[in-house]
């Protein structure tokens, strides 16, 4: 039975690359591209990786095609046929592919249990994580604790992707709250949209709390938590209006608060030094080392959802009041960036190139 | 606190990122950058005496042993690398504050220097750690704070060097996780110490050449090893001033440590280049990827973009120390990591300055440059010599330390093209000579490049020369790493 | 050579052959290549970043098939189990999905950018802009008298 559903799986997956590869209108390879997110997510959960289908389902198949959407508002939903990379593409991509195949052969086949990987590290996990840690979810023991410098660093690459879109979006009067213009017509009139998503946005947030708090017991955690308090967000955003939303969690506020979390995970880690043991060692924090672990995995956790929730609603802002400005005529003279800002010199450099 | 530097190195460039955005004016977080830089520096200094006195260090962060936790290894090879990275940092951020807020509209300082802690405390990152999956979180930090630093750059072709930058960059990336997630998959660890000591036995496994394979030409991709340094030129050339003088100066530096530590320490001398005929390819990529840059160099009319261009063919000279397979070979090209560095710092910061005056660097910009901007002119002259490879700058030292090296294997022909390369360089430094020097400037009323960005120029310009003529410190670090990385099996 | 592994299914006799054990690589294979194709030929910039994440998202695919144990659930310990999944790739898989994600998003703004600066993101109308400037300011040769 698991063998068909995984066989099941793979076999949509490959259908809806393939598709995607050939689809021209781009809202469809969007949608089509949220459908593989699902797919995967599926496929994880058959493979076991629960908290793994949880995180692909919400940024695969939720934050992946909206940003998507986004774009596609701003750029065109056709695509133009171009046939002439075929040929480097396959010649670039079938050495790639024979080297994967090759390498296969000596695999430990697939499912095995005496496989290299799970003989070695993992076995200390799954016995030990409950003396050393003692929570039920191994995977958080791991993301929090034992590799959770790793997990400082995820924090960080979510903050410098919403500080490179911000560096990328913001307006030219800088990170302050820009001027919003009055936009008509930016609600929606469509009262069943409105009705539920009043009703829905308060569930949403209380589930988002219930993950960030039970990711030690069942599925979830900071990240997971953080993504769905987001769209809780972006949800009433998209139905009121981005007015709306941002009277309730300016820009300010949000850019604040994404800074916020990873000094919260950070500072974690400073008071287990001032403590005088490593970077990240929770034991530091309480005189139980294993109430320390509780204490420290809450805590960063606390900071990562901060982050991940901040970072999320902030690319969306971004994104969202970008369909505001005025749009250009295509262009295709030399031109200077399409900020609204320009000092003195773009206009002497690009006219001294000549 | 002396026990914690190895993480302290990483964590204050890392938490000073975010607090840049609370500290908000402009002004003060250059300042905070700064001396953040000057102690991340001052880290630096303190481990490489550290790890010459005592040998290597090992940090477990977490309070976790390895192969359970993630463990941070310092040994000659980063300490040196460390070293390289936050001094060069230092240098330019002096010089940042006056390129920037001419470059840069003030609304977008502070993210840029939030981007730049990031870059930074990634590239630190990369290089301190022990642990493989590690390696690839604090890369693609330093990578997408890069792609966003490029496309602040002025030109609209800023965003779209950066757009390829991104797709080149994240497939390497992807190509070094598939890599260490074939080594996970045989040996069951992460820790590149603990991998180290499972390689050898299945060094005849198709899964494990395959590895090195895809670690391998991923960090080619970074390294910009020819023919993968296609995103190079148009990167160097679009990006603001300071943060070209910033990434020429550091990160290939920071790829071409990942690929020492994954062939020596990782997978091992004898795997990587007897097993395999990497030293041939090496050697080959590299003096092609010389030539090649080189003379596509010679008819750029940007001048950034030359440099970007001579940048590739140096890569290039550093890749066929490796390929050379001795300890002096290596010592040549960790040498020449450490000139490369000072010389591309000081030229670009030198540039920074001419494009601060004259908005541009074509070589329209830089006619009657020796008349109007004696010392601006003067620093890229140096530092063109030191690219060349002239006696008394640190060109020189590697230059011949790499002859040396190819002449003990038996390899004229080697020496031989190395000479022919740097002959090649003789050739776009001439122009750029030919231009300031025997033609009329266009406008006479230009004035010198600003103190602020022609002190630090000159600062690593100065110490072309310097090193070039005392060599003690470097050759002596080098000799010690090299022999450590031949030497020792996993440290 | 090894010998093949002989694979045993619960319901079924043992099972020996090298395609049974691996046929799970192979079409992630399959996957990971038809994600790197679109990067290479779409023009597209959309395109592109979508084939992107097709060939990220295939390389978490395989990770966590290696985690996979026969017979075992998921790792969150309880009472009467003994069999768990291995935890360590699906902790490397989550960090690698908030990469992807970090990376998309940044893609995503410099597409808008491009769009709003050459007026097109198709790859073909942006290297023809960027030739028409080029060929507007042609490089000096060298020793061109004043």
């Amino acid at each position: 039975m698991e063998l068909l559903l995984d066989i099941a799986l793979l076999a949509l997956l490959l259908i809806t690359a393939i598709s995607i590869a050939g689809i021209k209108d781009l809202l469809a390879a969007a949608m089509l591209a949220g459908i593989y997110g699902l797919l995967s997510a599926g496929f994880f959960m058959t493979m076991g990786a629960v908290d793994v289908a949880f995180t692909e389902a919400a940024v695969g198949a939720g934050i992946s095609p909206l940003l998507i959407v986004l774009t596609l508002a701003l750029c065109g939903r056709q695509q133009r046929g171009d046939r002439q990379r075929a040929m480097l593409a396959l010649f670039l991509v079938l050495p790639v592919g024979a080297l994967l195949i090759v390498a296969t052969h000596d695999m430990p086949a697939f499912g095995a249990a005496d496989a290299p990987a799970q003989m070695h590290v993992a076995p200390h996990y799954i016995q030990q994580s409950m003396a050393e840690i003692g929570i039920p979810n191994i995977v958080t023991s791991v993301l929090a604790s034992y590799r959770g410098y790793d997990t400082f660093g995820e924090v960080v690459v979510i903050f410098t992707a919403g500080l490179g879109v911000l560096s990328l979006l913001m307006r030219s009067q800088g990170i302050d709250e820009p001027t919003v213009e009055p936009a008509p017509n930016a609600q929606s009139r469509d009262i069943v949209l409105r009705v539920i998503a009043k009703v829905l946005i308060a569930p949403i947030m209380l589930y988002a709390l219930y993950v960030q708090f039970h990711g030690e017991y069942g599925p979830g955690g900071g990240f997971q938590a953080g993504v769905i308090f987001a769209v809780g967000f972006i949800l009433y955003g998209l139905v009121f209006g981005l007015d709306a939303v941002r009277r309730v969690a300016s820009h300010g506020l949000v850019q604040f608060l994404s800074a916020v979390g990873v000094l919260i995970y950070g500072s974690v880690g400073l008071l287990s030094l001032a403590s005088g043991k490593s970077f990240l060692d929770y034991s530091a924090l309480a005189s139980n080392p294993v109430s320390g672990q509780h204490i420290g995995i809450i805590a960063i956790e606390l900071g990562v959802g901060i982050t991940v929730a901040a970072v999320m609603i902030m690319i969306f802002y971004l994104f969202a009041a970008q369909l505001r400005l005025q749009p250009r005529g295509p262009s295709l003279t030399p031109d200077h960036q399409g900020t609204d800002a320009g000092t003195a010199h773009l206009a002497s450099q690009q006219q001294g190139a000549g | 606190m002396l026990s914690h530097l190895p993480i302290l190195q990483v964590i204050l460039p890392l938490m000073a990122a975010p607090s840049c955005l609370i500290i908000r004016k402009a002004n003060l977080v250059w300042l905070f950058t700064l001396m953040v830089s000057f102690a991340a520096l001052a880290v630096s200094i303190l481990l490489l005496q550290q790890v010459h006195a005592s040998g290597p260090i090992s940090y477990q962060l977490g309070g976790w042993n390895a192969p359970w936790g993630i463990e941070y290894r310092i040994d000659l090879l980063n300490a040196w690398v460390l070293l390289i990275v936050t001094a060069l940092s230092s240098a330019v951020l002096t010089a940042a504050h006056t390129s920037v807020s001419r470059e840069l509209e003030a609304g977008r300082q502070t993210v840029f220097y939030t981007l730049y802690l990031l870059c930074f405390a990634g590239l630190l990152g990369i290089v301190a750690t022990g642990d493989a999956f590690n390696v690839f979180v604090f890369l693609e930090i330093s990578s997408l704070s890069t792609y966003a630093l490029i496309a602040l750059g002025r030109d609209r072709r800023a965003l779209w060097a950066s757009f390829q930058y991104l797709i080149m960059g994240t497939i390497g990336a992807t190509f070094i996780l598939i890599g260490i997630g074939f080594l996970y998959m045989m040996t069951g660890t992460l820790n590149m110490a603990d991998l180290a000591a499972h390689i050898p036995a299945l060094s005849e496994s198709t899964t494990v050449l395959a590895a090195f394979a895809f670690i391998f030409v991923g960090i080619c991709l970074k390294l910009a090893l020819f023919p993968l340094h296609l995103w190079l030129p148009n990167a160097y050339s679009c990006a603001p001033s300071i943060v070209t003088a910033f990434l020429a100066a550091t990160a290939t530096k920071v790829a071409l440590y990942l690929l020492l530590r994954f062939t020596f320490t990782v997978f091992g001398v004898d795997f990587s280049l007897s097993h395999l005929p990497l030293d041939t390819l090496l050697i080959g990529l590299g003096l092609v990827g010389v030539f090649a840059a080189s003379t596509v160099a010679i008819y750029q009319a940007n001048i950034k973009r030359m440099l970007a261009f001579s940048s590739v063919a140096q890569i290039g000279y550093m890749v066929v120390g490796i390929g050379i397979g001795t300890a002096t070979a290596l010592q040549a090209t960790l040498l020449h990591l450490f000139n490369h560095a000072l010389m591309k710092g000081g030229l670009f910061l030198a540039l920074a300055g001419l494009v601060y005056q004259l908005g541009g660097s074509r070589i329209e910009h830089f006619l009657g440059l020796g008349r109007t901007m004696p010392w601006t002119m003067a620093a890229i002259v140096v530092g063109g010599i030191s690219l060349i490879g002239m006696p008394l700058t640190v060109g020189f030292v590697s230059k011949w330390y790499l002859i040396a090296a190819a002449i003990e294997q038996q390899l004229w022909w080697v020496a031989v093209l190395v000479v022919l390369g740097s002959l090649l360089a003789v050739a776009y430094i001439w122009r750029l000579v030919e231009a300031a020097y025997f033609q009329r400037p266009v406008n006479d009323t230009v004035k010198e490049a600003p103190l602020g960005i022609l002190l630090p120029a000159w600062l690593l310009i100065a110490a072309n020369l310097y090193f070039g003529i005392d060599t003690r410190l470097p050759v002596e670090v080098t000799a010690a790493a090299a022999q450590f990385l031949f030497g020792g099996a996993a440290p | 050579m090894p010998a093949p592994r002989i694979w045993r299914h619960s319901n079924r006799g043992p099972v020996n052959v090298l395609l049974a054990s691996h046929y799970n690589y192979w079409i992630v294979i399959a996957l990971m290549m038809i994600g790197l194709y679109m990067v290479i030929a779409q023009g597209n910039l959309v395109k592109k970043i979508i084939g992107l994440n097709i060939f990220q998202t295939s390389v978490f695919i395989f990770y966590i098939s290696v985690g996979k144990v026969d017979g075992a659930g998921a790792p969150i310990l309880s009472a009467g189990e003994t069999l768990y999944s291995n935890p360590l790739p699906h902790v490397l898989i989550l960090t690698a999905i908030v990469v992807g994600i970090a990376t998309t998003a940044l893609a995503l703004a410099l597409t808008i950018r491009i769009k709003r600066a050459y007026g097109s993101i198709e790859e073909r109308d942006i290297q023809a802009a960027e030739d028409k400037q080029d060929r507007a300011t042609p490089p000096l040769p060298v020793g061109q008298e004043q």
